[in-house]
């Protein structure tokens, strides 16, 4: 190694130094207090060690369970509106015959909200959609939809629905970005071939442009299921911070976290939590890629 | 012809709808804003109120009185600004050093601490959050700014785009004959390719700057003073408190802590779209 390359280590050590200490040494505390019974009092390092028992409770625990289904039918039914929609409206801008004329005005109006701050949003909806005062239900009584006003929170599904819809609200345009990137990078002569050998619109989509944009569509699907276990913001605030909504329908694997730490101060547990959410992230993720990839082959 | 046109205008028709759904909720945002607490209980129309001043005369006693300590929504700006502006510099020049590291020196270790840097990409923030808290704890750092902007030196994603970059714009050539004239290694990084990362250091920035502005678990968890917290924490705090008994008034008070964010994406947001299609960003 010349002497020059030595530099090399000094360019990068402010940032490993800082990683050590606020990145990795955090995740490795973590992972200690799940081994023990620490209460947040005190130093983790004073707690009894309890070996395996807080993930065995975790295992157990029909709560983390209800939070774990509770997320999966929040982020389910969120990615699979945002990912139609967002594939809907890249066709349609790309459709070389249809010509659209607007995209970037679109584009920009559709993306508008994945740039808001989540807790003011989160805020914003709590009042849209208030039972009595909401502007939601007043606009849909004025227009006739509804004869009376729905509580949209109070309700398990309605709750959970809503956070849905919002998620896919704030989420869709970046989605739309991503895929339209995408379909505009696939070759015009695939596009070309498919028109001259006479196949229509829907064969053209499922033929050659979805399986052009797998890559894209997983890259799409994980990030999205990364950010969508670890949902917090919404749920906290729209629950009387952290209640959990009606009958806990809002209460998330991260919320639960939350709650389990600096509500319960169950750091024990909560660090187990955490590390549970991670493995489940992880194995999902690997299924999803797993998957993808092989209806491929 | 006359099909695809009708075809057209149905598409067209959808693609407004859709945007004004996108567009309404701010809409209401701001024009509640301008409304008293009885016109709003009343229901929603497009006309703006009268009750803008008022709203953020009440607005601002409450902040005031609610906590004794705690003095308006300007000081939450101030937190804010404060925050993203210390998180986006140090994130902006750290990373670009780092990047510069990597791409220019070969030295023992280096592709296992990229490796390193890749799968702290992966890995989900919420999983070392108790860990974290617990550090600065231990620390003494608990409600301070110190964990909100230290840790910002190791950004991972920051430094792996920036490498990306470096080895699409870089010629090595340029080094060698900085390194001939006699410059030493750091007024090369300072004088030559910083420069020509700023491309890519404004582009991370944006999205830092705005990551940093909205970020709400970890202040949620690590500032616990009233005066101390940024605009997303304040206003889960307002929440709760007198200021939100007058919706007015909290309308406001939403519509204020976006407005930054509304403000700048008029101003980058082809800049910021052709960032996202170019190199799939994400937050």
């Amino acid at each position: 190694m010349n002497s020059r390359n030595k530099y090399g280590y000094l360019f990068i050590a402010p940032f490993f130094i800082v990683f050590s200490i606020f990145g990795i040494y955090p995740i490795l505390l973590s992972l200690y207090m799940s081994f023990t019974d620490y209460k947040g009092i005190g130093s983790p390092f004073n707690a009894n060690w309890v070996g395996l028992q807080q993930y065995a409770r975790l295992l157990k625990d029909t709560y983390f369970l209800q939070a774990f289904i509770n997320t999966w039918k929040i982020w389910g039914v969120n990615i699979i509106l945002q990912l139609a929609l967002a594939l809907i409206l890249a066709v349609i801008f790309s459709d070389v015959r249809l010509k659209l004329k607007g995209v970037s005005l679109y584009r920009a109006i559709f993306y508008l909200p994945n740039l808001m701050t989540v807790s003011s949003v989160a805020l914003l909806f709590l009042f849209i959609l208030d039972w009595q005062h909401g502007a939601l239900n007043g606009l849909l009584l004025k227009a006739g939809f509804i004869s009376k006003p729905v509580n949209w929170l109070g309700q398990p599904q309605t709750a959970q629905l809503s956070v849905s819809l919002i998620q896919t609200w704030l989420w869709f345009g970046h989605t739309f970005i991503i895929i339209f990137a995408g379909i505009e990078g696939i070759s015009k002569d695939y596009f070309e071939a498919a028109m001259i050998d006479g196949a229509s619109r829907t064969q053209t989509f499922f033929k050659v442009t979805l399986p052009l944009l797998k890559p894209i569509m997983i890259y799409v699907v994980i990030t999205s299921l990364i950010g969508g276990l670890q949902l917090f913001e919404i749920p906290f605030l729209m629950s009387q911070n952290g209640l959990g909504g009606p009958e806990g329908s809002l209460v998330t694997m991260v919320l639960y976290l939350y709650n389990q730490a600096f509500k319960y101060r169950n750091f024990g547990y909560a660090a187990a939590v955490a590390y549970g959410l991670f493995f489940i992230i992880l194995i999902f993720s690997i299924f999803v890629f797993k998957g993808m990839f092989k209806e491929e082959a | 012809m006359n099909k695809r046109n009708f075809i057209r205008g149905i598409l067209y028709a959808a693609l407004t709808l859709l945007a004004l759904i996108c567009l309404i909720p701010f809409a209401m945002m701001i024009i509640n804003s301008t409304r008293s607490n009885t016109e709003i209980v009343r229901g929603f129309t497009l006309i703006p109120g009268k009750s803008l001043i008022e709203n953020y005369k009440n607005m601002m006693y409450h902040m005031d009185v609610s906590d004794g300590v705690f003095k308006g929504i300007w000081l939450g700006y101030k937190n804010s600004f404060i925050i993203a502006i210390s998180v986006t510099i140090l994130s902006g020049y750290f990373s670009a050093l780092t990047a510069y590291g990597f791409y220019a020196y070969d030295f023992k270790g280096k592709k296992v601490l990229f490796i390193l840097i890749l799968i702290m990409m992966m890995i989900p923030s919420q999983l070392g959050l108790l860990g974290f808290y617990e550090l600065n704890k231990a620390l003494k750092t608990l409600d301070s700014y110190i964990p909100l902007i230290v840790p910002s030196i190791a950004t991972p994603f920051t430094v792996f785009f920036m490498r990306q970059y470096l080895v699409s714009t870089m010629h090595p050539a340029l080094l060698e004959a900085a390194r001939i004239d006699g410059a030493n290694e750091f007024s090369i990084f300072h004088k030559i390719v910083l420069p020509i990362m700023l491309p890519a250091i404004a582009t991370m920035s944006i999205f830092t700057f705005i990551g940093a502005w909205n970020n709400y678990l970890i202040p949620l968890t690590i500032i616990v003073s009233p005066h101390k917290y940024p605009l997303p924490v304040l206003m889960g705090y307002l929440k709760g408190g007198k200021v939100s008994e007058n919706l007015g008034s909290m309308y406001l008070a939403i519509s204020m802590s976006v407005a930054p964010i509304i403000i700048a994406f008029m101003f980058l947001s082809k800049y910021i779209i052709s960032s996202i299609s170019a190199g799939s960003v994400k937050e």
